[in-house]
C-alpha cells in the first residue's frame, strides 16, 4: 500500500551531489519504510544529476523519482512546487520527509498548504507508533510520531497528524545519522515528466546567486567549548576561543548566546542549529535548556562551568566545577599547559 | 509605478526569553495569558520593509493583519505610530488552537477580504514557534510567489521587486513579479522608532477586532478543528541523573582534571 511508503525530497548542492541533510533523510527513511513494510522513494529535482541519482542506492531507497530540467535548477520555489505536489499526488506516500535547510523549509510548507495536511518542523526524533484520540477514542495504527522540543525549552511535544495523509515533518542537519545501508542495493529509476506553466517559470526570476564555501564548520569537531547567555559579553567569548584553540577544539554557543550577538549564528547549537557528538563538550555558563541539549546530549564527556548549581546541563555533565567560567577557565587552561608533556 | 497595497502579517508573540512554569496549558496549547508579550522581530522588520517601500511608490498604504487576543491590538497600535495606516485583529474564540495550517487560512481569508492587494510583507518565522511556515502557507492559499529569508529590496520596478535573500551560506538577488508575499529574515534593516506624533495620536483609538464571520471563512477549517496536528503527549524532560563527579573550581582540582583528561586521551 502507498500509504506505507515513506518520501524523501532530496536537495542538490550547488555542485549537483545530494546535500548531507538528504541523505540522512534517507537513512531515518529507511528505518521507517522498513517498519512499516513499504518502500523508501526519493524525489531528486534539478538539472543533470545523474550522479546524484547514482549516490542514492546505497542508503537504500527502492524508488527514485527523477525530474531533470534546467528550469529545476537552482532551486526555485514554484517549479519545484509543481513537480513535487503533482509527485505526492500521483504516489501518495504516507509519509514525506524535507530537510529543515532554507529550501525545505521555503517548499514543505507550500506543499502542506496545497495537499491540507500537517507539517511539523525541526523534529529531533520520528518514530512509528499507536495513537488513541483523548477525546473520540479513536485508535490509530502505526503513524508517524513528530517529535521535538517545545515552547519554553523543558518539554518535548510528539505532535501526531491522524486523519491526514502524507503525514510530513522538516529536520535540521546533523540530527539524524547519515549511514549506508547496502553498497549494492538497487533502485528503481523513475523518471518524472516536467510540466511547467508559463507563469510559476516566470514569477520569481533569479539575477545572481553567490554561495560561499561554509566557513564555519563545527559539526565535525573533536571537542567543542561552547558558551551560554551566562558567558556576558561577546568580549568575554574570546576566551572561550582562546581555550579551543590551547585543546584543539571548536567554539559552540546557544541560541541566547548567538541571539545577544556573542559569535556568529553557524556556531549555534541544539534543536534549530546543528547537532555535535564530540568526544568532550564544555558547556560554560549554559543553563542547558532542552532545545540546547537536545544537539549535544551524545557528547562523549560533557564538562559543566557554571554558578548555578542547580542549572539542568550539570545532570546531564561528567564533571561539575561551580563557579564563574572567567576565572575556571584561564585557571583550567594554565592546568593544562603545567601537565603537557 | 502606480501606488501598491502593501499587507503586513504580524504576530503578537510571547517574549521566549522570560518564560515561566506555567507557560503551557494541559492540552499542550501555549498559555499566552502567562508570558510577557512582544512584536515578534522579524515582523518588525517586515514592517520596516513595507514602509521603504511604500515611502518610494508615493500614494501606497500600509495594512497591518494580526490574528490573537484582543490585546494583540497593541502591536497594531504600535505598528501605525511607526507608520502603518491602518489594521485590524482577527479575534476569536473559532481562531484559537489554530496550527500554521489554520492559522494561514484565517489570514489568507483575511487579506482576501481587502480585494486587490500587491504586496505582502510577513516575518521569516515568530520566536514563539520558529516554524517559517505560515508565510509560505499563505502564499500558497493566494496562489502568489514566494521569496522567502528577504533581506533588502534591491530596486523598485514596474510591478517588480528585486530583492536580496539570505540562505544558508549566501545570497541570491531575484527579480519578483506583483502581487507577491515576501518573508523577512532577521539580517534586514531594523524598524524605525515609533514617531512621538504618532504615537499620541494613536494611542486611544480603538483597533478594530474582526471575527471569522466578517472575512468568509470556512469555518470548518480554523482554529483547533481546521489543524490537522495534534499534541499527542507533552513530557517534562526528567534528567537522567549521571553521577557527575563535582570538582572544585580551585587550581589543584583543575589540575586533577586536565591530568584525568590527558591520561583518558580525552585532551
Amino acid at each position: 500500500m502507498s500509504k506505507n511508503n515513506v518520501l524523501i525530497y532530496c536537495e542538490l548542492t550547488d555542485n549537483n551531489t545530494v546535500a548531507d541533510i538528504s541523505l540522512e533523510l534517507c537513512t531515518k527513511g529507511r528505518q521507517l519504510a522498513t517498519r512499516l513494510q513499504g518502500r523508501l522513494q526519493a524525489a531528486v529535482l534539478g538539472h543533470d544529476a545523474a550522479e546524484a541519482v547514482k549516490s542514492l542506492s546505497p542508503y537504500g531507497v527502492d524508488d527514485i523519482f527523477v525530474a531533470d530540467d534546467p528550469r529545476l535548477a537552482p532551486y526555485r520555489t514554484l517549479p519545484h512546487f509543481s513537480v513535487l505536489s503533482k509527485l505526492i499526488g500521483e504516489q501518495q506516500p504516507g509519509i514525506v520527509l524535507f530537510g529543515a535547510s532554507s529550501v525545505g523549509r521555503d517548499l514543505a510548507p507550500r506543499i502542506s498548504s496545497c495537499l491540507r495536511c500537517g507539517l511539523t518542523a525541526d523534529c529531533t526524533a520520528l518514530e512509528i507508533g499507536d495513537h488513541t484520540d483523548a477525546k473520540t477514542q479513536k485508535q490509530y495504527k502505526d503513524i508517524l510520531l513528530q517529535i521535538r522540543p517545545a515552547f519554553g525549552g523543558n518539554i518535548i511535544a510528539t505532535i501526531v497528524t491522524p486523519e491526514t495523509l502524507p503525514q510530513m515533518a522538516t529536520v535540521r542537519e546533523g540530527v539524524m545519522k547519515k549511514e549506508i545501508y547496502d553498497p549494492n542495493y538497487t533502485s528503481t529509476v523513475h523518471n518524472v515528466e516536467v510540466s511547467l506553466n508559463k507563469a510559476d517559470d516566470e514569477a520569481v526570476v533569479i539575477l545572481s546567486r553567490e554561495i560561499e564555501a561554509k566557513r564555519i564548520d563545527i559539526k565535525g569537531a573533536p571537542i567543542i567549548v561552547a558558551g551560554g547567555y551566562g558567558m556576558g559579553s561577546r568580549e568575554n567569548f574570546a576566551l572561550l576561543h582562546d581555550l579551543a584553540q590551547l585543546i584543539g577544539g571548536s567554539v559552540g554557543a546557544t541560541r541566547a548566546a548567538v541571539d545577544a550577538g556573542f559569535c556568529e549564528p553557524e556556531r549555534q547549537i541544539g534543536q534549530t542549529g546543528v547537532t555535535v557528538r564530540p568526544k568532550l563538550y564544555i558547556a560554560c555558563g549554559i543553563s542547558g535548556a532542552v532545545q540546547h541539549r537536545a544537539g549535544m546530549d551524545q557528547s562523549a564527556k560533557i564538562i559543566s562551568i557554571n554558578t548555578d548549581p542547580d542549572a539542568p546541563i550539570n545532570a546531564i555533565a561528567d564533571y561539575t566545577i561551580i563557579g564563574d567560567a572567567m576565572t575556571v577557565i584561564p585557571q583550567f587552561m594554565t592546568a593544562y599547559k603545567n601537565n603537557l608533556k | 509605478m502606480k501606488e501598491l497595497k502593501i499587507v503586513v502579517l504580524a504576530k503578537q508573540v510571547p517574549d521566549t526569553r522570560n518564560v515561566g512554569a506555567d507557560a503551557m496549558n494541559a492540552d499542550g496549547t501555549v498559555n499566552r495569558a502567562a508570558l510577557p508579550t512582544v512584536f515578534n522581530p522579524e515582523d518588525l522588520k517586515a514592517l520596516e520593509m513595507a514602509l521603504a517601500l511604500k515611502e518610494s511608490v508615493p500614494g501606497s498604504t500600509v495594512t497591518v493583519i494580526t490574528m490573537g487576543p484582543p490585546r494583540a491590538a497593541e502591536i497594531i497600535r504600535d505598528a501605525r505610530s511607526r507608520g502603518a495606516d491602518d489594521g485590524f485583529v482577527l479575534s476569536d474564540m473559532r481562531f484559537a488552537g489554530a496550527d500554521t495550517l489554520a492559522t494561514s487560512y484565517a489570514l489568507a481569508c483575511a487579506i482576501s477580504s481587502l480585494g486587490h492587494v500587491d504586496a505582502i510583507f510577513c516575518g521569516r518565522q515568530a520566536i514563539d514557534g520558529d516554524t517559517a511556515q505560515v508565510g509560505p502557507q499563505v502564499a500558497e492559499k493566494l496562489s502568489l510567489p514566494q521569496v522567502a529569508y528577504a533581506e533588502s529590496i534591491h530596486e523598485v520596478g514596474d510591478s517588480s521587486l528585486t530583492i536580496v535573500r539570505r540562505l544558508e551560506r549566501g545570497s541570491e538577488m531575484v527579480r519578483m513579479q506583483l502581487p507577491a508575499l515576501i518573508t523577512v529574515t532577521s539580517a534586514a534593516k531594523d524598524c524605525r522608532y515609533p514617531n512621538a506624533h504618532r504615537l499620541l495620536r494613536f494611542y486611544d483609538d480603538e483597533v478594530p477586532l474582526r471575527s471569522a464571520d466578517t472575512i468568509g471563512a470556512d469555518l470548518e477549517r480554523l482554529g483547533l478543528k481546521g489543524s490537522p496536528t495534534k499534541v499527542k503527549k507533552i513530557e517534562n524532560v526528567v534528567l537522567a541523573h549521571k553521577d557527575a563527579e563535582q570538582v572544585a573550581a580551585t587550581p589543584e582540582a583543575l589540575t586533577g582534571l586536565a591530568q584525568t583528561l590527558i591520561k583518558e586521551h580525552i585532551l
